[in-house]
């Protein structure tokens, strides 16, 4: 029988001991002795959240099909056991061995939102490694960095050993030989991060010296060490078919938040929206081929017993296959009590028509991200959809019994005016009166349109990079702005508005575009107590605010700054492949109202076309 | 055609709530490919019911619960299937046939249920038992000797306070172990540590110094006229019969 790192009195006090134990099914156990490498695999979140992520399933699968690897899990503990494993001196463990943290060879963080930074120094603290990188030893694992934050690292620089650019599934086994090479050859840290730095991709901060002009913004960024690059380039997959996947996920034995089997359908974007980060980074779009996609579904059924399937990839409906793949899942599991869990579809006879056929109609509702109210903004941003698509659409969907809408927008995007928010309600309205156009006896009830707002946040390797943010109270100001125009329509009954809280936005901007110079705010964020960023219950934005005073950090220079097209960024030495010409030429077209088409309408010329397949090529040879 | 699932839940399995396990077994019918029957509508689901609820931190040899089957298959196949795609902590340990009448179900002719209670050294594991004191033995009688045994007792609502005595079917004290033969199911429901708590008292003893762990041996109903389980051997268990006996194996 397995032991586990909590004793039975702690196990039976906290909240959801099953986050703790491990021992799931699929959960892969192996001899410690027999094998080369330990590689601890963490989401810095809590585990409902963690065993969501697909990135992480993928890795998992990947690294334990190499027989001399052992890859475990671990999470952020909750906020109750993080409590007592303070008190107790209980080190941070991985769920499988219920091993320490700190006996790993490696610690590979996965960087999915600004909001988990926090739980990042938890996670080090809590495992016993010191926090900043430059106080390691050879005792200590190496800690590795990816995901989507992890293409503006400077943040979080003081704090990993390294950095990984790309997909995960490209240069990891190369790493890993180089580091059992290392270690046979009783050769140091530093000559494993060194030979480290060669492999495309991999990017270690503590090889590079970062100086600033007075105003605050980076004056240089240049290598110190002879095997460091200038340029760290994104690493990506280009056969999405014929490489990892996971069709043994381990299954958890509590309720997590993706409860489901996820088939990842293709990865990266052709719609452009210039405030998506997404769809920038992961260029260009590759689309898995569908007989495989079939296999995976029947065999991931099968090996998980899960009651659901659902789709995973960006604009699900660009997927070329995707009417062929909704209708096979439904065809061979609906049957099976099998739910199909649709992803958001582009409203149209087909999506109208599957969704019937999965979804109670009087229950379920229609989702539209028009993202700005009027076609103006829609143009600034680059986003499609029109108001004719969504009346449109709208108005089939009513036809047919639907009476729910969820609308949603961004609110503090470039260029953005009064007459934009006040679109917002305008067009909630306009569908309310579409659905009032049908007969009385053939609508179902009364119609409910749900609208909400977030508050737009510039992304690295986005045309709006450069753009600027507000403060807290004039985001308010922006969202009261929508609220009192909801307010002076006639109809406010089936109108609904739902705005959210902008602190949390601000810090997100802060290090969604931050330097090194976040590292120490994050520290003393650390330091007063902040983890878990991302829930609003243990969110604590006055502890936030203190941080920044006793650092000296001024949240206006980061947020409140348009930044010229000539400053150096903090990312600019990532290649994303994705060239900064274009992000200039399409921020100067926003700036415009120009609309830039898809991929697939004409080619921009992004520079992803260099990683020499995908979209870019598409009907050529 | 309806089947009765028996099964243990030990080791780590044992920080697994009722809710959980329920959703557990529901992905093991899909893994272990169990021909269970739906529900109909829009959203179907499994046709399965659990016969009582077991506690976190609770091991047990005998849990229950009822499918229903669209399809006959084996006692063997099914438990091999099911076992085969098991998590470490809970095993299958039987599969038989029961009657398709309602009033047979699991849930509702569970009538009492058999506890083991070890005392343990520390309240950090379950890992280490010590003996249990000769003092106990004695006290035990004169406790289960009383008229009434009044305790009080949590409700949805409130507190009340219940004589527990008459659904205290048997308690016996061994070297290592106290069991405990108490009413279970819908209509009495006496927990293990309440009564154990009730003891304590009884004893003078602090309830936080002895700390416990419970097991459940199994779950049983009223035995039908006539009817005698032959596995069953202990005398103080008459009129009673498991639910697993109820059953017979499908060939």
């Amino acid at each position: 029988m397995r032991k586990l790192a909590l004793n039975d009195e702690i196990l039976l006090k906290i909240e959801k001991p099953a986050r703790y134990i491990g021992g799931e099914v699929n959960s892969v156990m192996k001899d410690k002795d027999e094998i080369d490498i330990r590689f601890a695999m963490c989401f810095p979140d809590v585990y409902e959240i963690g065993m969501s992520h697909l990135g992480i399933k993928i890795l998992y699968d990947m690294f334990n099909s190499w027989e001399d690897v052992w890859c475990e899990r671990v999470y952020s503990p909750w906020v109750d056991l993080d409590k007592v494993m303070r008190e107790e001196h209980i080190p941070l463990f991985a769920l499988e061995s219920q091993d320490p943290v700190k006996e790993f060879d490696f610690l590979g963080i996965t960087l999915q939102y600004e909001m988990c930074y926090t739980n990042v120094l938890q996670v080090l603290d809590l495992s016993g490694i010191p926090m900043m990188a430059k106080e390691r030893t050879k005792e200590d694992p190496i800690v590795i960095g990816g995901g989507p934050c992890a293409y503006n690292p400077e943040p979080l620089a003081d704090f990993f050993d390294m950095f990984y650019i790309g997909e995960g599934e490209t240069v990891y086994r190369t790493l890993l030989d180089l580091y059992k090479e290392n270690k046979d050859s009783c050769k140091t840290r530093q000559e494993f991060l060194e030979k480290a730095a060669k492999i495309p991709g991999i990017y270690v901060p503590c090889f590079y010296d970062v100086s600033y002009h007075e105003d605050g913004t980076l004056a240089s960024f240049t290598p110190n060490n002879g095997h460091a690059p200038k340029t760290v380039k994104k690493q990506i997959v280009m056969d999405v078919t014929d490489t990892y996947y996971p069709k043994n996920p381990v299954v958890p034995f509590i309720k997590v938040t993706q409860d489901r089997v996820v088939l990842e359908i293709q990865r990266g974007c052709i719609r452009g929206c210039r405030f998506c980060q997404a769809g920038m980074l992961y260029r260009p779009v590759r689309e898995r081929d569908i007989e495989k996609l079939k296999e995976y579904a029947r065999q991931m059924l099968k090996n998980t017993g899960h009651e659901e399937i659902s789709l995973s990839s960006l604009s699900s409906s660009d997927y070329s296959q995707l009417k062929e793949l909704v209708t096979f899942l439904i065809d061979e599991f609906k049957g099976k009590g099998i739910n199909i869990s649709l992803p958001s579809l582009r409203i149209d006879a087909f999506s109208l028509d599957v969704m019937e056929r999965v979804q109670d109609v009087r229950k379920s509702s229609l989702t539209f991200a028009p993202e700005a109210g009027s076609q103006r903004l829609r143009n600034v941003i680059n986003k499609g959809l029109t108001e004719e698509d969504i009346l449109e659409g709208a108005g089939k969907a009513f036809e047919g019994g639907w009476n729910k809408v969820k609308l949603y927008f961004m609110l503090g995007l470039p260029t953005e005016t009064k007459e934009d928010m006040e679109a917002i309600p305008r067009l909630a309205d306009k569908i309310a009166r579409r659905y009032y156009e049908i007969p009385k006896e053939k609508r179902n009830g009364k119609c409910q349109i749900t609208t909400s707002t977030s508050f737009f946040i510039p992304k690295p390797f986005t045309p709006f990079q450069w753009a600027r943010m507000y403060s807290n109270e004039e985001y308010i100001s922006r969202a009261a702005i929508v609220k009192h125009a909801f307010h002076d329509q006639l109809n406010r009954k089936s109108l609904k508005y739902n705005w959210h809280d902008a602190e949390i936005t601000v810090l997100e901007g802060v290090f969604a575009r931050g330097d090194r110079k976040m590292g120490k705010v994050l520290l003393e964020a650390y330091r007063l107590g902040c983890i878990y960023d991302a829930w609003t219950e243990v969110f604590d934005n006055e502890k936030w605010m203190k941080a920044f005073e006793n650092t000296g950090v001024d949240i206006a220079f980061y947020n409140e700054r348009e930044r010229n097209t000539d400053e150096l960024l903090p990312w600019d030495f990532i290649d994303i492949g994705v060239t900064k010409d274009f992000l200039k030429r399409e921020w100067e077209r926003a700036m415009r109202g120009e609309v830039t088409p898809n991929c697939r309408e004409q080619c921009s010329g992004c520079g992803a076309l260099k990683f020499g397949g995908g979209v870019c090529y598409e009907g050529k040879n | 055609m309806k089947a009765r699932i028996k099964f243990r839940k030990y080791g780590c399995l044992r920080f697994i709530g009722h809710l959980d396990v329920m959703r557990y077994f529901q992905k093991v019918m899909r893994r272990g490919e169990i021909p269970i029957a739906f529900t109909g509508g829009y959203s179907p689901h499994m046709i399965m019911s659990f016969a009582q609820p077991l506690g976190v931190g609770v091991t047990s040899d005998g849990e229950y619960f009822d499918i229903e089957l669209t399809k006959p298959i084996s006692s063997k196949r099914a438990v091999a299937q099911m076992n085969e795609v098991m998590a470490e902590g809970i095993e299958v340990v039987s599969f038989v046939e029961i009657p398709d009448d309602k009033k047979q179900s699991g849930m509702t002719i569970t009538k009492a249920a058999d506890y083991q209670v070890t005392l343990l050294e520390s309240v950090k594991s379950s890992g280490y038992v010590r003996k249990v004191p000769e003092i106990f033995k004695e006290k035990a009688v004169r406790f289960l000797s009383q008229e009434k045994i009044m305790v009080l007792k949590a409700t949805k609502k409130s507190e009340k306070e219940v004589d527990i005595k008459p659904m205290i079917y048997d308690m016996r004290v061994s070297d290592e172990s106290i069991y405990l033969f108490l009413a279970a199911g819908s209509e009495n429901n006496l927990k293990p540590d309440l009564v154990m708590s009730a003891f304590l008292d009884f004893m003078g003893e602090d309830k936080s110094k002895n700390p416990m762990h419970f097991h459940r041996i199994d779950v049983y109903a009223d035995a039908p006229k006539g009817f005698v389980d032959p596995k069953e051997t202990d005398a103080r268990k008459k009129g009673f019969v498991t639910l697993e006996s109820l059953g017979r194996e499908i060939i």
